[in-house]
């Protein structure tokens, strides 16, 4: 066994290799750039290197300084993670030559797996379903519409590259696939280094299911079950489960089946996952073979009980699994969520910023929480920006998703937006509950992305009732303040009005010896247990008998926050003068829209579709700004004439900073 | 004696209706409330007593004498806020427009004369168009009389001024006077001389909210403390906002219980200080981060933004927060800011509030606008106003404290009580590179020998140990244990005495 190992990655998943590095006996090594100095990866290894600037090409993507790192502190092998250096074959081989581990696939492996063409004619070869289409490079924007008609639309441009849902685009007509092929091939040429394209036919509601491989060097391949992964937003996948609750036996038969022929055909080792397009009727397709670590693995290892991470270093120092088919047993219902920094009322735009707050909610035998930032720490623009995996186990899939539901309501986070409201009313969601949500669900529900400020429920009347409470509790520690003389005569009040910028209620509240209840105008009663103080965030409660819930409350002015499942209010509570008087206010009107596209985030301008004197519509994509490996359109907001370019492509963008002006 | 009821009855409803129920009508119209109904908003409920409601004008000139409206356009009287007395008056726009009268100015000055004498708040609430012009000197007389009470009261008892609407002329300078002004958004203005005057005389197109709307006040005169959205909202802010304040000079410091844990760690605060010194971070979080349940009263929050103030608790009790704003000016002390911190500063002092002050100061703003503006002169006055302070300070350096504004700062050497150092924490004359390129002029060519040298002298002075050395600090601290460390120094400050040799008054550098 390995005595040292270094983690050529960062973020969570450095964290959690170090976490069973650690559990193993085994020293780690991290790598960092300068904008990781203080990451939380660097803080948990035993040792760590720094290998140059923040941005990733110039360090996690720099083989020779991850090489240089590995010799400095002594390391004998490397796992990589996923993305980064993770299945570059090239890689490997420095690895290999340099006499240092990999833990991970063969270098054959990876690169017969590595070309989404070279893989597909393995699987075809191997008896795996293949989806029809073309596995060759396009050479033209024709040549694509001459292929899309042959194959019939709707067809997908694929870079042959790499995954991740980079640089794929969707054609249902000749003038987006000519559009299409022209975009994917630059974003291929900007991600991956390597422009070529190929197209295949696009199946209409699909599920994203894929099997966990292992494999070792004594030729033993099993498999792990299946994840269902259809709950996506642009091809990047935000919530995983396992098992899928879509698959019957004889189909999960022959999908894993099939899963584990193909990792045969290529003399699989180590973990590797192999992705399918299933469709109404339980057919199946082969997409393509990832060989590392997914992000998802935990939900696996949650059913499994099976340490992926453990097998797959145990794998690279040659040892055997252990374990048969046989003897692999799946139990209960895991799911994930994964936490991003991104706003999923701006069209899911990244967010940036220092987490000045971050508390997950706490761990247990039934809630994992990976991540590789804790609170103090800076989602910075150079990555990712995934936050955590939240991931819960529960016998049952309704269990699962409760939990699940719960853990993101106490996980509190400040300094940055992230989709959690999305995440906690997605798993809510009663086509997710029914399990029958598929790969476009996402985009279908939600066209404009979730705005949990304008969203309606019925949990908003909960809401106010606990700003109500807090309100009340706030007031009654001022009941002190007299010097009693006057203090007699003043006790908070009990009824108040409680107002949003759409919503009003009428409440009486009243103390209890668990809480407190909240009666309305109506005449319904709701008692509150709870033990909620004014200095905490999160409020727990039970109404009546039910189960214990959780809103989360933060103060603001007048102002209080609140945020419950999913969706968030800010509330005044009024005494009932105030509320009656408050029918002389006036509505203020918001400030014009400025004249100027703002850059929504810092990154770098990609695209300028107009010049000086151009008109344009509103919804025009008028720029694109590539921020955080992503390329985001900017869409006028109105009609009007440009009348001044502030910025040219290529330019580094600050939050904020103009791009055009608009005619007043 | 039933004649005498009815008729106290059908004047009271007269007084209550002011101007009318058609200028009430008018009000609300413009969104805006009546004096009473702000009263009652301020006020616990049943609690207001009013005085002089009868009062009426003396004047018989311009028809006056057939024209009077019981109260004579202002509500006065007592009530408590949670339980606290306080003495409010409270203009009323629907009867002559709020003019102020002679019987309108002494209704006023009623109420601050007993304020003064029970030791109580005086919160005003104006909304007047100005002297009443039919009353001639008499009113400008009745102006005079407040501004003398307020003068008098200023330093004994916390005044406080709500703009609801016109406050114009002479008037403004009562709200001067006072502790804290707060304005209405859209609804208030203040100026000296107003939009039409401005014209004739220097032929500048203004509007009266261009000219003295709370965005002037708040932004970029800061005369103003603050701004809320509408009446209710300043109303009720304002029941929060005394609830921080002792009633008088004599009076010990509100208490209001919190069980928020003196030893609440905050490990966030450790990485608060980013790596590099000349990338800025918010002094706020440090702020919500170390008060009782984050919640920090700002004042001025839009004005001179290079320095934050305002009051929170600290187990459950009142503090005065000064902190300079890396993500303003780099937190630099200007005119703007030197003022208000000064003020602040002083009012804290004259209450016996204890004042925490968080520093992170590269100095003072460079160039001839600050010099030609008299930055030295008002500089001073934020010096000055630490040096007088008697109360309890406590000191936390975060990180630059640069040269005069390091003394400035609430340092040991103006008798700062309490002064506390983070690891980050650099206490020198100014930043190592320029002070290598004074030290090492001679050598400025040779860059590599510049470049050794600021190693040099950083290492040497970009840390806390040479001030602690000499017992200008008197401990380093972890960031994350700020609030317990800030907690335990107020603790030991409760009972701190400390007097100023006896002098008619200093003469602060105005």
């Amino acid at each position: 066994m390995f005595s040292k190992i270094l983690i050529a990655n960062r973020g969570e998943i450095a964290c959690r290799v170090i976490r069973t590095a650690k559990q193993m006996g085994i020293k780690t090594v991290a790598v960092f750039s300068d904008a990781d100095r203080h990451a939380l990866h660097v803080r948990m290894a035993d040792e760590a290197v720094h290998i140059g600037p923040a941005p990733a090409a110039d360090s996690y993507l720099v083989i020779e300084a991850i090489l240089l790192a590995c010799h400095s502190s002594g390391a004998e092998a490397i796992h990589p993670g996923y993305g980064f250096l993770s299945e570059d074959s090239k890689f490997c081989e420095r690895l290999s030559d340099a006499g240092i581990k990999f833990i991970g696939p063969g270098t054959d492996a990876i690169g017969a797996m590595g070309d989404k063409i070279t893989s597909k004619m393995i699987a075809r070869n191997a008896g795996v379903n293949v989806i029809p289409g073309f596995d060759d490079v396009i050479e033209s924007p024709d040549h694509a519409v001459e292929l899309a008609q042959q194959i019939g639309y709707p067809v997908m441009l694929k870079p042959t590259a790499a995954g991740g849902g980079k640089g794929m685009r969707l054609a249902y007509s000749d003038e987006e696939c000519k559009d299409g092929f022209i975009r994917s091939a630059s974003e291929a040429q900007t991600y991956f280094g390597d422009d070529r394209v190929f197209v295949e036919k696009y199946i209409e509601n699909p599920r994203h299911i894929e099997v966990q491989i292992l494999g070792d060097t004594t030729g033993n391949i099993v498999h792990l079950g299946e994840r269902e992964c259809s709950l996506q937003r642009r091809h990047q996948k935000v919530i995983e489960e396992a098992p899928s609750p879509f698959l019957n036996d004889q189909t999960r038969k022959d999908i894993t089946d099939q899963a584990v022929t193909l990792a045969r055909a290529v003399d699989y080792v180590s973990a590797g996952t192999v992705e399918f397009v299933v469709d109404d009727a339980q057919n199946f397709y082969f997409l393509e073979m990832n060989t590392r670590l997914q992000v998802e693995h935990p939900v696996t290892e949650f059913v499994s009980g099976i340490d992926l991470v453990n097998c797959m270093i145990r794998v690279a120092a040659d040892q055997p699994l252990g374990f048969d088919q046989s003897q692999i047993s799946m139990s209960g219902w895991a799911v994930e969520a994964r936490i991003y920094a991104e706003d999923p009322a701006r069209n899911f735009l990244p967010s940036t910023g220092r987490l000045t707050r971050c508390r997950p909610p706490v761990e247990s035998q039934f809630v994992r929480v990976d991540t590789g930032v804790d609170e103090g720490g800076e989602v910075s623009i150079h990555y990712d920006p995934m936050i955590a995996k939240l991931i819960v186990h529960q016998d049952t899939r309704d269990d699962a998703l409760t939990l699940l539901a719960q853990s993101l309501d106490e996980y509190q986070i400040s300094g940055v937006t992230t989709n959690i409201p999305f995440l906690q009313a997605l798993v809510r969601d009663p086509i997710v509950a029914a399990g029958e949500m598929h790969t476009r669900y996402i985009e279908a529900k939600y066209p404009n992305g979730y705005d949990c400020e304008q969203e309606e429920g019925r949990f908003i009347e909960t809401g106010a009732m606990i700003a109500t409470i807090a309100h009340y509790m706030i007031e009654q520690q001022s009941e002190s303040l007299g010097d009693g003389r006057h203090a007699e005569q003043w006790r908070t009040p009990v009824d108040w009005i409680v107002i949003s910028d759409r919503e009003k209620f009428d409440f009486s509240i009243e103390q209890t010896a668990s809480g407190h209840q909240i009666s309305t105008k109506e005449g319904i009663c709701q008692s509150f247990t709870h033990s909620w103080q004014p200095d905490q965030r999160l409020f727990y409660f039970t109404i009546d008998d039910s189960k214990q819930q959780c809103a989360q409350i933060t103060r603001s002015g007048m102002s209080y926050r609140l945020e419950i499942f999913g969706v968030r209010r800010y509330f005044k509570v009024l005494t009932p003068t105030a509320g009656k008087y408050n029918q002389y206010m006036q509505v203020k009107k918001s400030a014009d829209v400025s004249p100027f596209l703002k850059s929504p985030m810092p990154g770098r301008l990609q695209e300028l579709r107009v010049s000086e004197g151009q008109t344009v519509k509103s919804g025009e994509t008028v720029a694109i700004v590539e921020a955080m490996k992503m390329e985001n359109a900017l869409q006028a907001e109105r009609d009007g004439t440009v009348v001044e370019i502030l910025a040219t492509v290529g330019d580094s963008l600050a939050a904020d900073q103009p791009i055009l002006k608009f005619e007043q | 004696m039933q004649d005498i009821i009815d008729q106290l009855n059908q004047k009271r409803r007269a007084a209550q209706l002011g101007g009318g129920q058609n200028r009430i009508d008018k009000q609300h119209a413009k969104g805006r409330l009546t004096a009473r109904e702000r009263i009652d908003l301020v006020v616990d409920r049943d609690s207001f007593e009013e005085w002089d409601m009868f009062v009426e004008h003396r004047s018989t000139d311009f028809g006056m004498a057939d024209n009077r409206i019981p109260g004579d356009g202002v509500v006065t009287g007592y009530g408590t806020i949670h339980g606290r007395l306080v003495f409010i008056f409270s203009q009323d726009f629907t009867v002559y427009g709020g003019s102020l009268s002679e019987a309108h100015a002494e209704k006023i000055g009623k109420i601050m004369d007993q304020a003064m004498k029970v030791g109580a708040p005086v919160i005003g609430i104006n909304d007047s168009g100005g002297a009443r012009i039919q009353e001639g000197v008499a009113s400008l007389a009745g102006y005079a009389d407040i501004f003398q009470r307020n003068v008098m009261a200023s330093g004994v008892i916390p005044q406080i001024s709500l703009i609801m609407g016109p406050c114009a002329g002479g008037a403004v300078y009562s709200p001067a006077i006072t502790d804290f002004i707060f304005m209405v958004r859209d609804s208030s203005y203040m100026f000296v001389t107003g939009p039409d005057v401005a014209k004739t005389v220097t032929h500048e197109e203004v509007s009266a909210d261009q000219l003295g709307g709370a965005t002037a006040h708040t932004e970029t005169s800061g005369v103003a403390d603050g701004a809320f959205e509408n009446d209710i909202e300043g109303c009720l802010m304002l029941r929060s906002f005394i609830d921080f304040l002792p009633a008088n000079n004599q009076s010990p410091l509100p208490v209001r219980p919190s069980g928020d844990p003196r030893d609440r760690i905050e490990p966030a605060l450790d990485t608060l200080v980013p790596t590099d010194p000349n990338q800025p971070y918010d002094i706020k979080e440090l702020i919500h981060k170390t008060v009782d349940e984050e919640y920090f009263f700002e004042l001025k929050p839009d004005h001179a933004r290079n320095i934050v103030t305002g009051f929170a608790r600290m187990e459950g009790r009142t503090v005065g927060i000064v902190a300079n704003q890396p993500m303003v000016l780099a937190g630099c002390l200007d005119i703007q800011s030197s003022i208000k911190a000064a003020r602040f500063v002083r009012f804290c002092d004259a209450f016996g509030i204890p004042v925490i002050t968080f520093v992170d100061v590269p100095g003072f703003m460079p160039g001839t606008a600050q010099e030609h503006g008299g930055i030295i002169k008002h500089g001073a006055k934020l010096l000055y106003a630490y040096a007088e302070a008697t109360i309890p300070k406590v000191t936390i350096i975060t990180r630059k404290a640069y040269g005069g504004a390091y003394d400035v700062m609430s340092s040991k050497h103006l008798r700062g009580d309490v002064n506390l150092a983070w690891p980050s924490a650099e206490i020198a004359v100014m930043g190592a590179k320029g002070a290598v390129e004074i030290i090492f002029r001679a050598q400025l060519n040779d860059a590599e020998k510049i470049k050794e040298k600021t190693t040099q002298y950083s290492d040497k002075f970009a840390n806390p140990f040479v001030a602690a050395s000499r017992g200008f600090i008197d401990d380093v601290i972890m960031p994350r244990t700020t609030r317990y460390r800030v907690c335990r120094a107020l603790e030991m400050l409760a009972k701190k005495k400390l007097d100023n040799p006896w002098r008619k008054h200093g003469n602060i550098p105005l």
